[in-house]
């Protein structure tokens, strides 16, 4: 008796929708990256529990009340003027550590704002004083 | 006069088999990079600064809100004023976890310092001392 040989179809994994699936999870991953990065003004706080004492030359205070005024070493200032105070101070002593004293209910905002000048400032020396009650 | 042969056009073709391996290639970037967005936090209107760096890794930051009256939130968790010991426990399990943590502080610009603060002074005892403010950008002038 003749048996016909039967024919075996060859096999496949249909390949041809694969680029459409892979593409379709890249759009995915697309859209859900945020390129947005986290943007902000950095400092590096004290360890605690680690207190200097700093001699008197080499301090400058600025004290900023709960009202948002500044006062830089006593006296009185405007805060887009920080800037080019600080850096003048800064290139005289180069060691100068500019120490921010808030008030307790002292808006961030400001506090920001002034941070934000002593950076522009150059300053890379900043210390941050617990509020006055 | 030669007779010149007529060339043989062959049809133009773009080469699609190794579009999967191009696209693959592309997707498996994208994945490695995604970080995705874990929590929501607060709202709160952040200050604009002129001075701002970019935090380089979003792997090794970690985030707490303080918003208007100060509320303050971590992983989505609200914690209360008088149970702040609370951040620093939770802030040093992650410094210990990651050492390179950065804590990326996104408070709003109405907040009073004396919350700031008082965050200030739990990372200092979680020993998570790398904090960055958050804010826009604004250039003054």
């Amino acid at each position: 008796m003749l048996v016909e040989k039967r024919k075996t179809p060859d096999a496949e994994i249909p390949t041809s929708s694969l680029a459409d699936i892979v593409f379709l999870l890249l759009i995915f991953f697309l859209v859900t990256t945020t390129i947005n990065t986290d943007k902000g003004i950095s400092l590096q706080l004290p360890a605690s529990g680690q207190t200097k004492t700093v001699p008197k030359k080499n301090l400058c205070n600025l004290l900023i009340n709960d009202f948002g005024d500044v006062l830089l070493q006593g006296e009185p200032i405007q805060v887009p003027y920080i800037q080019n105070e600080i850096r003048k101070r800064v290139q005289e002593n180069p060691n100068l550590i500019i120490s921010i004293k808030t008030g307790k209910k002292t808006a961030y905002g400001i506090f920001i704002q002034v941070m934000d000048q002593l950076k522009l400032a150059e300053a890379k020396r900043i210390s941050i004083a617990e509020p006055e009650s | 006069m030669k007779k010149f042969k007529k060339k043989v056009s062959s049809e133009p073709k773009i080469p699609t088999a190794s579009l999967p391996d191009i696209i693959f290639l592309l997707l498996i970037f994208f994945m490695v990079t995604t970080v995705l967005k874990r929590y929501t936090g607060l709202q709160v209107a952040l200050p604009s600064a002129e001075a701002i760096e970019k935090l380089e890794s979003r792997r090794h930051i970690s985030y707490i809100w303080i918003g208007p009256g100060g509320r303050i939130s971590i992983d989505d968790k609200i914690v209360t004023k008088d149970r702040i010991n609370l951040v620093g426990a939770l802030m040093y399990d992650k410094r210990s976890a990651d050492p390179q943590l950065v804590v990326s502080l996104k408070i709003d610009k109405e907040v009073e310092m004396q919350n700031v603060t008082g965050i200030h002074e739990q990372l200092r005892r979680a020993d998570a001392l790398r904090v960055n403010y958050a804010t826009l950008f604004r250039k003054t002038n």
